[in-house]
């Protein structure tokens, strides 16, 4: 029995020091730190688990007599959806996309694997949301003829039926097999996030929910989803139509309330949170077309030049329409947290206008345009507190020294001196996302997975207070150029590399081992449909046909 | 066909009004009109014009009238509001004349760009008039299937994609070091040894035979490329022989070079095997690759040394790349065949035939690629040009501009040397690449080469370009083909998931 991991629960303090109540793990956590050994040569599991133990037993599935079903000790029954969903999928996954060989039904019942049985431990939480504090842990052990997956709430079983159903493989004569073996697991941050951009291109609902599969194949728990910028208003809001009649490319380029619902609906089933962005006061060029008066009108020699800029800090009328937008959103996005954006504001237009002029002078704001946008930030800030959600921005908020309230959490996307400014952003005590290195759009000749895998979040000056800090990160795939034609063979697997690097233990950081465990991962995932591109010269048993 | 004048004419209904037009690659001579023509997809109809060399039967045209029937009108072909009453409506028509057949296919294809729909799904397209012809007559596009294999189905929608963009020719890199998927009915070993999977990773007879028409229904030539003495490890373990063995000090290290150029069985393995090569693959020329060949392992063979001293190389590997080189080369023209090779061949001062082809591929090294232009054509060689177009080297943001700037005659050289140069090709090497990422990759990325290849030197404009070129990428994900944005914006109709 070869064994590798170690138990380092960072959730905990993370939590308190987001201010939140601490929900102490129930599951039996190894606390001492294991150095790494060497991995069990077969296993293709990404993102690595906490703990792995593995023995050369083989156990046998038969899809014609293999189930998954409740243990009769689990909070959880056959009323659960999350669950019974994910029964099915996970069924799927595994027996589903490959042919059935014939006649190996018969295997000695000691060595067959019959069924996978699941048991939450806390009241499950099959009807609610997942969020910054969901417990994802879960041990699975896998023996014959039962196995059994424990959990303390649903999210951890889908964490665990993922790892389940990366265990099984066939063998050449098509039999379905599983090492006999012992799993404890859980994220190493607690935010695990891929970004969207559905406004420089529109995103159809089915490219979202194929990310959205890819990600809970990966281990990602969050989809920021920077649904409106500069080029279009997708988002049908109820309460300003006019926003994306005007705003979007075309009345067929629109996520309907009915859309955002699905995308919501699709995310809890895979324990996957929704993070919405409506990022202002910059990037809001298409909120303009169908909001009179939003933008601030840009002057050029003393006249209005016909062409605008962020929106309009300085009107009363602002702040009216952004509370009943928030309102509308924070109502429609059940996740505590709403990203506020507040990056790359273009001043500007700001220092042409006369108004706007004016108006600093009445608020002593002298030519420090920085208060100006600290102003409006912490109006909206203010805003969404009164709706009871949290907010992040983009670090230039940050930056540019607005005035932010505890807990308000910092995305940090700039590599110039990201380790310093990690250790600044923390040691004031403001929680972080990391996502400057992970800016996938970003595309190179040749492996840059590996510089993605190679990134280590925490390291940066600051006490063991400060790390706790970091909550995670986020690949971004921005989609100047990038629509549905290319996202996924763009996303995946580099994304992966991010997904590991986010769940697994600080110290999975082999290149070679990653490499052949991602090769395998990236069919595993051609042969669910995901049109995840090579990592290299090679092949896999099931092309892609996309 | 050559000499007589193919004829035919396309009837249209008529209408007005117009729009700015949306043609990739740009035709030579093209005048236009606000004057436009409503056509009504169930009358509308291709035919062959009386006086036609080609009439019904020919099925390069009658295959392509109904492929751009399809294209144009789709399903809604029987469901447009009105009905029979306006098929007598003949008295416009279109008429399309060509020497070849290759040239109405290349004129179908800008036919069909040319026809628009307006908001209400009325087709109309305008009064024009157009005269157009290539500026190279080889315009290529290259696909590794060894690296990767790519799925039959891959190839040929790829081919639909050249025939948008007026390539003709597909140069297929069938087999590499990593694997062999072209199956040989003379040495099946090849395949079953040397491809990833010798059932599900390999290309049949059938499969190439269907490549082959597939392409040539859409005017598009066929260059196999069989790439020797380097990049051939797949080769290896289906001909025990065929490679040369490494030595590390005395003894062999296990591990294979190129092929083995001091043994008469290579040559007759050559021999044999390019006979099949040359029967399957009916285009005169085959692709003989010759490019990167590692020195250190023939160095190290203590046979190949003696071989060395016997013929009086010297030190000099050039000198028996160059002889086994020739020694294939007059196998090969023997066939019948002529012969493309990588430009090193050139480099390394092989003894080729003065119609060898030699194609352009490294950038700087020994030479910059435009210096090099003016060296293969200055020795009287025709000339290929791909260094500037490796498509699977991919950078952040807009890159079809430096691709689509690239102007292949920018080299020193008299008008002579410039007339040799035949052409270029877009170049996808697989290393990255399989059927997962192709398509964006290739599209509309490949459309620059395309027009740079096709167009007059004259159009270079690059707002012009990016005009059209966006529009064309619409275009092409409306017929299908999963061509990613050039920028910011959207189409009409976005590909949507399987």
């Amino acid at each position: 029995m070869e064994q590798r991991g170690l138990g380092r629960l960072r959730l905990p303090g993370l939590l308190a020091a987001l201010g939140m109540v601490v929900v102490q793990a129930a599951l039996g956590m190894q606390r001492e730190r294991t150095p790494p050994l060497s991995y069990w040569r077969d296993l293709n599991l990404w993102p690595l688990p906490l703990s792995v133990k593995t023995t050369p037993r083989l156990l046998y599935l038969s899809p014609g007599n293999f189930f998954f079903g409740h243990s009769p000790t689990s909070k959880a029954g056959p009323s659960c959806a999350v669950l019974q969903e994910a029964f099915r999928r996970y069924y799927d996954y595994i027996f589903g996309f490959y042919k059935w060989p014939l006649g190996s039904d018969k295997v000695e019942s000691a060595m067959e694997l019959q069924k996978l049985e699941v048991s939450v431990i806390k009241s499950p939480q099959c009807d609610s949301f997942p969020n910054i504090t969901s417990d994802e842990s879960y041990n699975l052990l896998v023996k014959g003829p039962v196995a059994t997956l424990t959990a303390n709430r649903v999210w951890g079983v889908l964490r665990g039926l993922e790892t389940f159903s990366q265990l099984i493989y066939q063998d050449s004569y098509g039999t379905f097999i599983a090492n006999e073996s012992s799993i404890v697991d859980s994220p190493r941050f607690p935010h695990r996030g891929v970004l969207i951009d559905t406004s420089r291109h529109f995103l159809p609902v089915k490219t979202i929910l194929k990310t959205l599969d890819a990600m809970a194949f990966n281990k990602f728990n969050v989809l920021h989803w920077h649904i409106v910028d500069d080029q279009s208003f997708p988002y049908q809001s109820v309460t300003f139509p006019e926003l994306s009649n005007k705003g979007s490319y075309s009345l067929s380029h629109v996520y309907t309330p009915n859309d955002v619902r699905t995308v919501i609906e699709y995310a809890r089933l895979r324990g996957i949170r929704v993070l919405p962005e409506f990022d202002s006061p910059g990037h809001t060029a298409s909120w303009g077309k169908g909001q009179k008066d939003i933008l601030t009108p840009c002057y050029y020699a003393r006249e209005p030049s016909g062409t605008f800029g962020p929106i309009n800090p300085i009107l009363n009328s602002t702040y009216s329409f952004l509370s009943k937008l928030l309102k509308e959103i924070s109502t429609v996005f059940p996740d505590e947290f709403i990203h506020l954006g507040g990056d790359e504001v273009n001043f500007g237009c700001w220092e042409s206008n006369l108004a706007v002029q004016h108006f600093m002078r009445n608020k002593g704001f002298g030519k420090k345009i920085e208060k100006l946008e600290s102003f409006y930030m912490q109006r909206v800030l203010d805003m969404i507190s009164t709706m009871n959600k949290r907010p992040i921005v983009w670090q230039e908020v940050y930056d540019d020294e607005v005035k932010l309230t505890q807990g308000t959490v910092v995305q940090v996307w700039k590599m110039g001196n990201l380790r310093m400014k990690l250790s600044k952003i923390t040691a004031d005590g403001f929680p972080v996302i990391i996502s400057a290195p992970w800016y996938l759009d970003v595309i190179s000749y040749g492996e840059d997975w590996k510089q993605y895998y190679s990134v280590e979040p925490l390291h940066f000056a600051g006490t063991p207070e400060q790390k706790q800090l970091v909550i995670g990160g986020e690949a971004c795939l921005w989609g100047e150029y990038v629509d549905a034609t290319n996202l996924t063979p763009r996303l995946w697997p580099r994304a992966s590399a991010v997904g590991e690097r986010l769940w697994s233990h600080q110290e999975v950081t082999d290149l070679g081992d990653a490499y052949r465990r991602l090769t395998r991962h990236r069919c595993r995932m051609v042969t669910r449909g995901i049109a995840a591109q090579p990592l290299f010269t090679g092949y896999c048993d099931h092309e892609g046909r996309m | 066909m050559a000499g007589s004048t193919l004829r035919f004419s396309l009837l249209l209904a008529a209408a007005f009004a117009g729009r700015a037009t949306a043609l990739w690659p740009w035709p030579q001579y093209i005048q236009t009109s606000e004057l436009r023509y409503t056509i009504f997809p169930h009358s509308f109809q291709f035919q062959y014009h009386l006086s036609s060399a080609a009439q019904v039967g020919c099925s390069v045209l009658d295959e392509a009238f109904q492929r751009y029937r399809d294209l144009l009108f789709g399903s809604v072909a029987f469901r447009f509001p009105h009905p029979i009453d306006t098929l007598t409506i003949n008295d416009e028509q279109c008429l399309l004349l060509s020497e070849t057949v290759w040239g109405a296919l290349r004129g179908l294809e800008t036919f069909s760009q040319l026809i628009w729909r307006s908001p209400e799904g009325t087709f109309y397209v305008n009064k024009t008039d157009i005269e157009d012809f290539p500026r190279f007559p080889h315009r290529g596009l290259l696909l590794d299937t060894s690296r990767h294999y790519l799925p039959l189905a891959s190839i040929l929608d790829t081919l639909d994609a050249m025939a948008y963009n007026k390539f003709n020719v597909f140069h297929w890199h069938l087999v590499d070091d990593s694997s062999f998927p072209y199956e040989s009915f003379t040495f099946p070993d090849l395949t079953k040894k040397g491809s990833y999977n010798p059932v599900t990773h390999i290309y049949t007879a059938q499969d190439v035979k269907e490549v082959i028409e597939y392409a040539r229904l859409r005017g598009i030539r066929v260059l196999a490329e069989f790439d020797t003495p380097g990049h051939t490890l797949s080769w290896g373990p289906g001909v025990p022989g065929l490679l040369t063995p490494c030595y590390s000090g005395s003894h062999p290290s296990g591990t294979f070079g190129p092929v083995n150029p001091i043994l008469n069985n290579t040559y007759e393995f050559m021999s044999t095997f390019f006979l099949e090569i040359s029967t399957v693959f009916p285009d005169f020329y085959l692709h003989l690759g010759g490019d990167e060949v590692d020195f250190t392992c023939w160095k190290s063979n203590p046979d190949i040394q003696a071989f060395m001293k016997k013929k009086g190389f010297g030190d000099d590997f050039k000198k028996l790349e160059s002889f086994y080189i020739q020694t294939l080369l007059d196998i090969v023209s023997a066939y019948g065949k002529g012969y493309v090779v990588w430009q090193e061949v050139f480099d390394n001062k092989v003894k080729v035939r003065p119609d060898t082809i030699i194609q352009v591929w490294r950038e700087e090294i020994p030479v910059k690629y435009v210096k090099e232009m003016a060296l293969v054509t200055r020795a009287g060689f025709r000339a290929l040009l791909s260094a500037p177009w490796y498509l699977n080297h991919i950078t952040y943001g807009p890159d079809w501009k430096e691709i689509y700037l690239v102007e292949p005659l920018a080299f020193e050289g008299s008008p002579e040397q410039k007339a040799l140069v035949i052409g270029g090709e877009a170049c996808m090497w697989g290393e990255y690449v399989d059927s997962t990422n192709l398509v964006p990759r290739l599209w509309p990325r490949a459309g620059a080469v395309a027009e740079r290849l096709w167009s007059n030197k004259m159009v270079s404009n690059l707002d012009f370009a990016f005009k059209r070129l966006s529009h064309f990428r619409c275009e092409l994900l409306r017929r299908g083909v999963q061509a990613q944005p050039l920028s910011v914006g959207y189409c009409d109709t976005e590909f949507e998931q399987t």
